[in-house]
């Protein structure tokens, strides 16, 4: 294939010799085949994501943890209670005769409803006082919220139809003898910047501290420098803290800068403790080096250092409750998620940013973090080599 | 054990992948020597001086290094020794200064600034300091490694092929210091393939395949080999060479530029092989020559080949 060449302008030689070019690839072919743990990665992670993914991922919440706070126990709201139940679409995981107990579960996520039913319900139906059920959801996420707020509407709805009827078939009428009230909390305005942003940070925070140090030892094995430092005296523990300190700092300007881009940018209010918010994210970032040099105590390459962060990073996404809602997701999927650090981080920043929380409140995300923590380090020390075996 | 010893291994052995790579080791360095470690490449010196200083652990074998058990004791005896790999493996990114700061941190060194200002004195590294490790060329390289590894002022230095790929005056310089560490009562076990610094050694231990075949003082070794040599010398040496090879009683047939070595252990047939030579192809020289270091390793080398397959 002969085309003239203007070498004036620069243009790419296009005298193609095809055993050349067959030469390279076939020489890069035996390479990707010597490389077997590289392909075994290419291989093995597109299954198991499509597995993972595909079963884990609904968009459709069902069983959704609502507390109840309920000021009367009668035939008609027991009745009503036991229609939501068996709808499916939320699960009771409390029932409450005080205020401040039910408020705290929304708060610091046990529950992503609280439906609360007056006292004199059923006696106020009776006498036509339309009186009020209030369902306050959790919209911090208002995609997941949005969805979820309209089934458990619908669903409260069809439990008094069924109760309506005999002697009680008057209040079957429209309007309902009640009132249904939608309070969104914490995100009433519904704005998706308000859930993202902040999850956002966990988002950066997890891709850039998992792989600047998932090559943290591969960088020196590749380089041979590994038998100079193996030569002297130093200890794995020293290794691990000296190579993953620098970057707590590295996510430290992170967190500064989302913040102000958060604040000025998107005006999301912050609205909790900043002393928990430190603690969490400091734990947070802790988690994360640590995962990324338990990587690079397991991966050889830099290559395969890459392939196992993305490994970590895409459940990080989708398993998390970041993209899509933790509770719809089922059981299994759900118990991967908490293994994540991101997932204890999404919660605490949401509670703190959005919900006000304080360092009482995200006790149940900190211990996680901290015991992941505990765990990888401890995995990534007993995988760390003295040796050159 | 013998305080006199520095390094006083014996039986230590390595396998990787089934096949046997150090094979029941001993050696012997008494203090202040320079040990030279010779050997074909693949023979196993590489990984014999990674389980000297503890940077891989023996199947099997004992041993003391500096008095300090050579398994249980690894992380002292590291802190005592100074190892300087076949590779370049400081860091390239990093200035000389800062490669040298770095390794004085880890070993703990007081006067930390005092001794990397010597150091680089010592090696005429001074001017360079703030060039990065990477940039350097391969003797200024070498004498960096030199510095770094002896920075915490070890006992004993381990050198794995310091001098390959280094011009002869760099190779010179480097022995020099060498010596002067010896004199100064370091010892020194260090391998190479430069016969010209093999003879520089008080003692040599000889492996291949695994398996030492010889450890005697340098001065020792051409009578107990007992080689006798002839030099053949002319143009052109094909038709000679063909001759000494098909003659009875010749071991080693070795080409030095417009000569031939021919040896073996049978003096009287290696005479009669040159005479041979010089009645058919009259225009060569011949002459009666001792055997140097340089036959009798490659001497060495062809028989451990022949022992190994």
């Amino acid at each position: 294939m002969k085309l003239p060449r203007i070498p004036a302008l620069g243009l790419p030689d296009l005298d193609l010799s095809w055993s050349r070019v067959f030469a390279v690839f076939l020489k890069e072919l035996v390479q990707m085949r010597r490389d077997r743990p590289t392909f075994a990665i290419m291989i093995v992670m597109p299954i198991l994501q499509l597995i993972l993914f595909g079963y884990a991922i609904n968009n459709d919440p069902r069983h959704l943890p609502a507390v109840i706070e309920m000021r009367e126990d009668g035939p008609m709201t027991r009745a009503f209670l036991a229609s939501l139940q068996a709808s499916t679409y939320i699960d009771i995981v409390a029932v409450s005769t005080r205020e401040d107990e039910a408020e705290a579960m929304l708060r610091s996520g046990e529950a992503t409803f609280l439906i609360s039913i007056p006292a004199g319900f059923e006696r106020r139906i009776v006498r036509g006082e339309r009186p009020q059920i209030l369902i306050a959801a959790d919209a911090s996420d208002p995609v997941a919220a949005g969805g979820a707020i309209g089934a458990v509407e619908r669903v409260a709805q069809q439990a008094f139809a069924t109760e309506f009827e005999g002697p009680l078939a008057f209040l079957a009428r429209t309007p309902a003898p009640y009132e249904i009230v939608v309070h969104r909390r914490y995100n009433p305005a519904g704005e998706t910047a308000f859930n993202i942003v902040p999850a956002l940070l966990g988002i950066i925070l997890t891709m850039t501290m998992v792989m600047i140090t998932s090559i943290a030892l591969i960088r020196e094995t590749e380089r041979g420098t590994m038998e100079t430092l193996l030569a002297t005296p130093v200890r794995p523990l020293e290794v691990m803290i000296g190579k993953t300190a620098p970057y707590i700092g590295v996510g430290a300007v992170q967190v500064v800068i989302v913040l102000l881009v958060a604040n000025v940018l998107f005006q999301i209010p912050f609205t909790g403790s900043m002393i928990a918010f430190l603690l969490g994210v400091t734990l947070f970032i802790f988690a994360n080096l640590m995962l990324g040099y338990l990587i690079s105590t397991m991966a050889t390459t830099q290559m395969q250092a890459m392939q196992l962060t993305f490994f970590i990073f895409l459940p990080s996404m989708l398993l998390s409750g970041f993209m899509f809602p933790f509770q719809a997701m089922p059981e299994w999927a759900r118990m991967i998620g908490e293994t994540l650090p991101i997932t204890h981080f999404l919660r605490l920043v949401r509670e703190i940013v959005l919900k006000g929380a304080g360092l009482t409140d995200i006790v149940n995300d900190l211990w996680p973090l901290a015991l992941i923590t505990l765990v990888l380090a401890t995995l990534a020390l007993l995988r760390f080599r003295r040796t050159l075996d | 054990m013998s305080d006199a010893l520095v390094i006083d291994v014996a039986g230590l052995t390595k396998s990787y992948g089934g096949r046997r790579v150090v094979d029941n080791f001993d050696l012997q360095v008494p203090r202040g020597a320079i040990y030279g470690f010779l050997g074909p490449n693949g023979s196993g010196k590489t990984t014999t001086i990674r389980m000297v200083c503890g940077l891989l652990k023996p199947e099997s074998g004992a041993g003391s290094v500096l008095g300090l058990d050579v398994i249980a004791d690894s992380l002292r005896i590291k802190e005592r020794v100074g190892y300087m790999t076949q590779k370049f493996s400081l860091y390239e990114d990093l200035s000389i200064r800062e490669n040298l700061e770095f390794i004085a941190r880890l070993y703990g060194l007081d006067r930390r600034v005092a001794r990397v200002d010597q150091a680089l004195i010592d090696l005429g590294l001074a001017e360079r300091q703030a060039q990065l490790a990477g940039k350097l060329s391969g003797g200024w390289k070498q004498r960096l490694a030199l510095a770094a590894c002896m920075i915490h002022e070890p006992e004993l230095l381990l050198l794995d092929e310091p001098t390959a790929g280094v011009d002869p005056k760099a190779r010179r310089d480097f022995w020099d210091q060498i010596r002067r560490y010896s004199a100064q009562g370091v010892t020194t076990l260090v391998s190479t393939h430069y016969m010209d610094e093999a003879v520089q050694c008080d003692s040599i231990a000889y492996i291949a395949y695994g398996k030492k075949l010889l450890d005697a003082p340098t001065a020792e070794i051409p009578k107990k080999i007992g080689l006798a040599c002839w030099r053949i010398a002319g143009r052109p040496l094909q038709q000679a060479q063909k001759l000494l090879e098909a003659a009875p009683g010749v071991e080693l047939v070795a080409r030095f530029g417009a000569e031939i070595h021919v040896c073996g252990h049978d003096g009287a047939a290696i005479e009669r092989a040159a005479i041979q030579v010089k009645r058919e192809q009259p225009h060569v020289e011949i002459e009666r020559i001792e055997a140097g270091f340089e036959e009798i390793f490659i001497y060495l080398m062809a028989e451990s080949r022949d022992n190994f397959q």
